[in-house]
């Protein structure tokens, strides 16, 4: 249970000797229950008193990290279950299942899938390798997978399987997924020795819920839930109440983040591995194993991830400059927007659609939308005309038209003055009516 | 010692909206628990899925689009062509010619297409309009009187223009109608309250909140369409309990992700499956946070997501 301001200040020295930044005891009592700051803040603290606390205070839901090095991913940390409430923390990472037949080609097309949007690298972070029974394809594919440089799922029971596997990978930390009711003792000990973190299962959510706590009755909390693939319902019903009873009934048996097998709920339809991982990328899946994962698919999983994982507070931003759209050359028109990443995506879809070159402009507009930023000051004569300095825009474009978003007309005169050699035209209000407007223009 | 578990089922719930007639007719909303928890309470009314397609008919160059129409000239033979895709509960008309910036399309004329599809279809019927204000005012009055009895849902009331939608569909002729905001939950919430003191109740109203293909702005919608269902059933705020319905196919496929030509990325191979993913995956998530209906365009695509949704219950 989470305690509350005046409980923990019981236990403060009450001295208000400001040591841990905060002016008195009180304050920092109510800063360290709403979360805002460790307890360990306070020097003063008995032991006694930090052990009481510490177990409270703790945050409702573990972060695990797995993998190594460039490839380490931090995973959990949640503490709202909407991120509207807060943000989203540790981005769920995709997956995808390779078995002895397929590894030849599915690790080279897994591989393919590296492109960058809005300043982050999309790619495949984890490779699941699931044991069949046969130990010498097993490792076989460990080690292919391996060479691939990703980080590892070794979704593996059999103990002796399991530490061989373990041997070669050791030094990447995979994740170890293979811990059920009959092999834990086992799969544990492994798991410690190697120092990865542990994949649970169970035949059900009461069973993974005695699983979990005897994990950490034998001191491991470094885990990850598997919700099964006994069927879809159960898959989603088990990641809700998971995630729902860590975050909002207090109950940190369950604080862990939890793995989605698509590839197993839905096998050969892709399609449905397409939806599941959508899902689940709203609704509490840390990590989605799919079967694959090719530009179809990772196209509009990857930017649904990127959205969802944005924080509320910051917006997401393009970096400011000059984006050639259709070919654009220094003879191509001029337009404007703002660096808002969903302004810009909005206006620079409607342009490629009109399909006539245009060099899009952009600002540095704090990151808000167009008048958004107009009302902040962000966006005005002297912004635009401090980044056509800066860029050298006149140097860099032939071309003396430049349309200006219509939500901001009234900048028009002020921008003639600052801009005198160049002819402003006013677009339309809405986005909509750009491949309109353009192509008017252009006739 | 075994999981305790903590349903949230809410005192409040979602009202119900019924469109079409007879035994094909579908209800949305009813639920008192979030979306898709069917662990939690069962949901009498699972989320459904409608096929889309133009009055100059559907997309044919999409070839699993063109394929499953075949032979389906007239658009009456494409409306009851779209009633037989497997996991179609409803279809949509979208009022495409009659936007003035486009083809201004006679409202008699969109009358009679409409006449055309809702004697042709055996399932409910969703018409969407022109996305102009003033035209969609004119001809969903229209629309409204020449399918009477029909219960057909009239989409796109906006704040421009609702009045006349409503008083004129619902009031005079017993349709229902769509209230449509731009991704802000304050702007849904003023808009169904300018539509009930037109003396309109809730049981003829569902909500288009706005929507995003995946990954342009979807955060704001997931994020709007999480706070209305909050609002709805958490607080009890009768003013956000309608139905809510996400017309998915015309935003998933004009992004890039899905037009750009193979050619011009190969690595992306071909546009037909990143459209088909696109939509799934858009779909999927607006019903992860809380439409009661998505309305989709390829065959592939509404399968999917009408066996995700049969699977969820």
């Amino acid at each position: 249970m989470a305690l509350k301001g005046l409980d923990i200040f019981k236990l403060t020295p009450k001295t208000n000797c400001k040591e841990c930044g905060i002016p008195t005891c009180m304050a920092f009592a109510m800063k360290v229950a709403q979360g805002a700051l460790p307890i360990e803040k306070c020097p003063h603290m008995s032991a006694d008193a930090l052990a009481t606390l510490g177990e409270a205070t703790a945050p409702p839901m573990k972060s695990v990290t797995i993998g190594a090095g460039d490839a380490a991913y931090k995973l959990g940390g949640e503490t709202v279950l909407f991120r509207h409430d807060k943000a989203f923390i540790s981005q769920n990472l995709y997956a995808v299942n390779i078995t002895p037949q397929n590894a030849d080609e599915a690790i080279p097309e897994l591989l393919k899938i590296d492109y960058e949007r809005i300043s982050e690298r999309m790619y495949v972070e984890l490779i699941n390798v699931a044991y069949g029974g046969d130990k010498a394809a097993f490792l076989e594919t460990v080690k292919k997978a391996l060479a691939a440089g990703r980080t590892l799922i070794l979704e593996v029971g059999d103990p002796a399987a399991a530490r061989e596997a373990l041997e070669l990978a050791k030094d990447q930390k995979p994740l170890l997924n293979g811990a059920n009711p009959s092999n834990y003792a086992e799969m544990n000990a492994l798991a410690t020795e190697f120092g990865v973190v542990l994949g649970l299962s169970a035949p059900d959510l009461d069973g993974l819920y005695d699983l979990t706590a005897e994990l950490e009755k034998l001191g491991n909390k470094n885990l990850v839930l598997d919700v099964g693939a006994s069927s879809i319902k159960d898959a989603f019903a088990n990641a809700v109440q998971i995630r729902r009873a860590a975050l909002k009934d207090s109950d940190r048996t369950f604080g862990y983040p939890s793995l989605v097998n698509a590839a197993k709920l839905a096998p050969g339809d892709l399609n449905m591995q397409t939806a599941l991982a959508s899902l689940f990328t709203l609704k509490y899946g840390s990590i989605i194993v799919m079967e694959k994962m090719g530009y179809a698919q990772a196209l509009p999983l990857y930017g649904l991830r990127q959205n969802i994982y944005t924080d509320p507070q910051k917006p997401m931003r393009v970096e400011p400059g000059i984006y050639p759209l259709n070919g654009a050359d220094e003879n191509a028109l001029c337009a404007t927007t703002v660096d808002f990443a969903l302004t810009y995506f909005i206006v620079s879809g409607e342009i490629e659609r009109s399909g006539i070159p245009v060099n899009l402009l952009i600002s540095d507009a704090g990151g808000y939308s167009v008048l958004t930023a107009w009302a902040a000051g962000k966006l005005s004569a002297s912004s635009i005309s401090r980044f056509f300095k800066e860029t050298a825009v006149d140097d860099k474009i032939k071309n003396r038209v430049l349309i200006i978003p219509g939500k901001v007309a009234v900048l028009k005169g002020e921008i003639e003055e600052s801009l005198p050699d160049w002819k402003i035209v006013v677009a339309p209000n809405e986005a909509m009516g750009i491949v309109k407007f353009l192509k008017d223009m252009a006739s | 010692m075994p999981f305790k578990r903590t349903p949230q089922q809410f005192a409040a719930s979602i009202k119900e909206v019924t469109i079409g007639t007879g035994d094909k007719a579908v209800t949305l909303g009813g639920e008192n628990v979030f979306p898709l928890y069917s662990f939690d309470a069962p949901i009498s009314n699972p989320p459904k899925v409608g096929v889309e397609f133009s009055d100059t008919g559907p997309d044919r160059s999409v070839p699993g689009i063109a394929a499953f129409y075949a032979g389906a000239d007239s658009l009456g033979d494409v409306a009851k062509r779209a009633c037989d895709m497997p996991g179609a509960d409803f279809v949509s008309l979208v009022l495409e010619s009659a936007d003035p910036n486009g083809d201004d399309m006679p409202i008699e004329e969109c009358v009679a297409l409409c006449r055309e599809v809702a004697e042709a279809v055996s399932l409910p019927l969703v018409i969407q309009g022109s996305k102009n204000v003033e035209k969609d005012a004119k001809l969903f009055e229209k629309v409204a009187e020449a399918l009477q009895g029909k219960n057909v849902l009239l989409m796109s009331a906006r704040e421009d223009n609702h009045k006349a939608i409503a008083v004129a569909a619902v009031m005079a002729y017993g349709q229902k109608i769509g209230a449509e905001s731009s991704v802000d939950i304050n702007l849904a919430k003023q808009l169904n309250v300018l539509v009930s003191q037109l003396g309109i109740g809730g049981e003829n109203v569902v909500m288009n909140l706005g929507t995003a293909a995946a990954g342009y702005g979807f955060e704001y919608v997931a994020s709007t369409m999480d706070r209305v269902r909050g609002a709805a059933l958490a607080q009890n705020d009768n003013m956000l309990q309608m139905p809510a319905i996400t017309p998915v196919a015309g935003d998933a496929w004009s992004v890039k992700e899905s037009v750009a030509p193979e050619e011009d990325f190969p690595e992306w191979g071909p546009a037909e499956q990143r459209g088909v993913s696109m939509e799934i995956s858009t779909a999927a998530s607006v019903l992860a946070a809380g439409a009661n209906a998505v309305i989709l365009r390829h065959p592939d695509s509404v399968a999917a997501v009408s066996k995700l949704v049969s699977e969820l219950m």
